[in-house]
């Protein structure tokens, strides 16, 4: 749509449905919460670092709630963090997406028998798009990344659902 | 700069026979494998005991390095309270051990003596349930306080899930304005 138009037509209109450029405008600039719960947020720091550099899918960290759209929930949770990461969640302005992102998160994983953790964020908060793995490799999240774009651009706001 | 107060270190039996001088029979057991000082006491006069320790002039266990409690799932008495004690003066290290059964789970707190004691004992009362006779502030310190059960306890159950409860209850978020 873009990129062969640039700079090119004179002043003139474009035709494109309302849904196409909402979705083309969140799905590009997913800003996500600086937050990370355990060893995930360690690979969550590489996906952002310079050599997976997810900024070029226009997803960069924010520091608080209110200025982002996406939630990746990187590492175990506990009960008591559970708590801290719906208020989180609570926070953010809609539209909002969450990445469970490794087993922990999914599932509990690794410490699904610790009396202290939480077994799955989705007891919790809802989840969009869960990335496997202990923990996943940067290309990992980046590609859940991209799936959830994906399912971004097929989102319908002002269509009547048939 | 060297201490003014130095004191030769107290041999083991000569602890043990100030311990049954004072005491009588409280010393159920001793041991000094590998050269650590062991004794097991008896629970009913485990203040009085540690009180000796702490204040007598040749022992002056004045530091508190360690509180921690063993399950001993199935033995009788199930739990054993062990307290690791150091004299700075001396530099003799002391185990203190004393046996509890599960039905009466309560010793005396060591709070009033060694403020260090305050913040462990809290830890095993949340892991293991043991009451504390005389703490200030008998609260749970790891876990929140609707968690249900004592998790280090060798029969908590392996999969059991705790109920989630909101971050502030709702009469704490009427005072803070949220």
């Amino acid at each position: 749509m873009h990129y062969t138009l640039r700079n090119k037509l004179p002043s003139t209109a474009l035709f494109t449905t309302v849904d196409a450029v909402l979705n083309w405008g969140r799905l590009s600039s997913l800003w996500y919460l600086l937050f990370g719960t355990a060893c995930c947020a360690i690979e969550l720091m590489q996906t952002g670092g310079p050599r997976a550099d997810l900024d070029r899918f226009g997803a960069v960290f924010r520091s608080s709630p209110r200025q982002s759209d996406l939630l990746i929930v990187a590492g175990t949770v506990t009960y008591k963090m559970a708590s801290r990461i719906k208020r989180l969640y609570e926070q953010m302005a809609d539209p909002k997406y969450v990445i469970s992102m490794g087993s922990c998160s999914n599932c509990g994983g690794l410490f699904d028998l610790g009396y202290s953790v939480l077994r799955g964020i989705d007891k919790v908060i809802p989840v969009d798009v869960y990335v496997p793995g202990c923990p996943p490799r940067p290309e990992a999240l980046t590609q859940g990344l991209l799936v959830l774009q994906e399912k971004i651009r097929k989102q319908r706001y002002l269509a009547r659902e048939a | 700069m060297a201490s003014t107060k130095t004191s030769a270190p107290v041999a083991f039996s000569d602890l043990l026979s100030a311990l049954k001088g004072r005491f009588g029979d409280v010393v159920l057991a001793h041991r000094s494998d590998f050269g650590d000082d062991t004794v097991v006491v008896q629970r009913e006069r485990w203040l009085d005991i540690l009180q000796f320790l702490k204040d007598a002039p040749s022992l002056a266990f004045n530091y508190l390095v360690d509180l921690t409690c063993v399950d001993y799932f199935g033995q009788e008495p199930r739990f054993e309270m062990v307290v690791h004690l150091l004299a700075f003066e001396s530099g003799k290290r002391l185990r203190v051990k004393a046996r509890i059964p599960e039905e009466d789970a309560t010793i005396a707190s060591l709070a009033p003596l060694w403020r260090s004691a305050n913040w462990l004992e809290r830890e095993v009362y949340d892991m293991f349930g043991i009451r504390f006779v005389g703490h200030p502030d008998l609260r749970r310190i790891l876990m929140y306080d609707e968690f249900e059960g004592y998790p280090l306890r060798k029969d908590y159950p392996l999969k059991k899930s705790q109920p989630r409860v909101p971050l502030l209850s709702p009469e704490r978020e009427e005072e803070e304005g949220i």
